[in-house]
């Protein structure tokens, strides 16, 4: 930053990020030009420093020309960390509120946009199960970053993060032990195979994708916030394209409906824990 | 405006008052009075948009909201994702960063320039989600000269990266004096790291965030508000 005039090169900045999304979209078809550009910022001054080039420039040059420096970028840009049963209570909800409404169908279908590398899907995944559903159930869980979706299907964590994932368990409405759906290996534990039986890991954008058909029930949690005005108003089109009348919507604890073009084609659920509820 | 020397030891020329967009704040433990300190006396008519970041435990609700808004003749909300930067205080919820950003597109028009708040989810900084430095660097970045960061007591280095990146795009910088900060780590590794404009006890840093909204609301009522 510039001590003289920081606007002037702020927005040159700016204008390399631009160029760089544009250049990553033509040459990979990897579209984060709708991305909220707060976020895009910060992060890509943390992929400069650890690429070390001094400019997005340059970075844009090594993205273009290094096949190993794309993957790099791609996790700054798309790698979302969480943890099973991030706030408990959402899925507290979801178990208690509105699971047994999606019992009352012959089969179910989930998908988790943007499940990252696969801890919102094995805490689904064991609430299905906990829950008798997981049988009758198909769970698309997607997302943009291919290494990511790899790291999802091998269901595997490192041992530091597994307390933290059973606290949140227990205060989910947990039935058992956490421990009961995985087993420890190689400094970290790797879930139970049967939890895989019926998803389908699966590499799709948000900003450029379709829907998936008949949805009961879309969990797309952290992920707006992310995005701009704009293309959240694309993704929540997705969903409500996606899903089945009375189907429901769960978002992040700080995501609403409220400025989205499409609020009114849902109502709310529950309010609090940001689930909503497609109209009929 | 110094009623008495900053108890750094150090005296601060007199404080700068510039036109400002919006004014951030930085506070972790004991912070939460000195907001209320802040708030009681900011009249209603007070219309800089004001945003803070106070270390909050992580995995509950806060009542920040309540607490603060009881006591203020402000409106006193928590930071909703792609909102609007209203007047008033707006508060960084748990487990969230919050960044500020502006429509590019609005720069040149007359008027406020569009700030909007975004929310992050990205790892901690400095073991904080909200983090200080999260919110000060986006000001820093996207406002450049027009925003004033103020670091509050705390007790960690969390705000000291942000002011100093305000101080770098040509804002300006407050710190409460570390004597009177309950916690004085934050002020401390703030003045440091950014070199503020003004260190100084709450009671001036009010004056100062007053004579701030006097400057701006006579600024408004000028021809070129956002000439730049």
């Amino acid at each position: 930053m510039s001590a003289s005039n920081g606007q002037c090169s702020e927005s040159v900045f700016d204008l390399e990020l631009t160029l760089l999304l544009e250049a990553i979209f033509q040459r990979y078809h990897y579209d984060f030009r709708d991305y909220a550009k707060s976020s895009l910022r910060r992060r890509l001054r943390q992929a400069m420093e650890r690429l070390g080039t001094a400019s997005l420039s340059v970075l844009q040059d090594r993205v273009l020309h290094d096949a190993h420096a794309l993957p790099i970028l791609l996790d700054y840009l798309t790698i979302q960390v969480s943890d099973m049963f991030r706030d408990p209570t959402h899925f507290l909800a979801l178990r208690r509120d509105v699971l047994p409404i999606l019992a009352t169908y012959p089969s179910l279908k989930i998908w988790i946009a943007g499940c990252s590398t696969g801890e919102e899907f094995y805490s689904m995944a064991i609430l299905l199960e906990e829950e008798g559903l997981l049988d009758r159930a198909i769970i698309y869980a997607t997302d943009v970053n291919e290494e990511a979706l790899r790291k999802a299907e091998a269901g595997v964590y490192a041992l530091n993060r597994v307390a933290g994932f059973s606290e949140n368990y227990v205060a989910a409405g947990g039935q058992g032990s956490l421990s009961d759906w995985y087993t420890a290996a190689y400094n970290g534990v790797v879930f139970d195979r049967r939890l895989r039986r019926n998803v389908v890991f699966s590499d799709h954008s948000l900003a450029t994708d379709g829907d998936f058909t008949e949805t009961h029930l879309v969990l797309c949690r952290n992920v707006l916030i992310y995005f701009d005005r704009e293309l959240q108003d694309r993704a929540i089109a997705l969903f409500v394209q996606s899903l089945v009348p009375r189907g429901f919507l769960a978002l992040g604890a700080k995501e609403n409906l409220r400025i989205s073009s499409h609020a009114a084609a849902f109502d709310p659920f529950d309010r609090h824990e940001r689930i909503y509820r497609k109209q009929s | 405006m110094n009623r008495a020397p900053p108890a750094s030891g150090r005296t601060s020329p007199p404080a700068p008052v510039a036109p400002v967009d919006a004014i951030v704040l930085g506070a972790s433990a004991s912070g939460v009075e000195a907001l209320f300190v802040i708030l009681a006396v900011l009249p209603a008519s007070f219309v800089l948009p004001m945003v803070a970041v106070v270390h909050i435990p992580r995995d509950r609700p806060s009542l920040l909201v309540e607490v603060l808004g009881a006591r203020a003749r402000l409106a006193v909300r928590e930071a909703e994702d792609k909102e609007m930067l209203l007047p008033g205080l707006t508060i960084a919820p748990p487990d969230y960063h919050v960044l500020l950003d502006v429509d590019c597109g609005r720069r040149h028009l007359a008027g406020a320039p569009d700030v909007r708040l975004a929310l992050s989810h990205d790892a901690l900084v400095s073991y904080c989600r909200p983090s200080i430095d999260v919110l000060f660097q986006s000001a820093a970045e996207v406002l450049g000269p027009r925003v004033a960061g103020v670091v509050l007591t705390g007790a960690n280095a969390d705000g000291a990266l942000g002011l100093r990146a305000i101080k770098a795009s040509g804002g300006l910088c407050a710190v409460q004096s570390p004597a009177e900060a309950p916690a004085r780590t934050m002020p401390e590794a703030a003045i440091a790291s950014a070199q503020p404009q003004l260190v100084a006890p709450l009671h001036d840093l009010i004056q100062w965030i007053l004579a701030l909204d006097a400057h701006r609301a006579g600024y408004t009522e000028s021809t070129a508000f956002y000439d730049r």
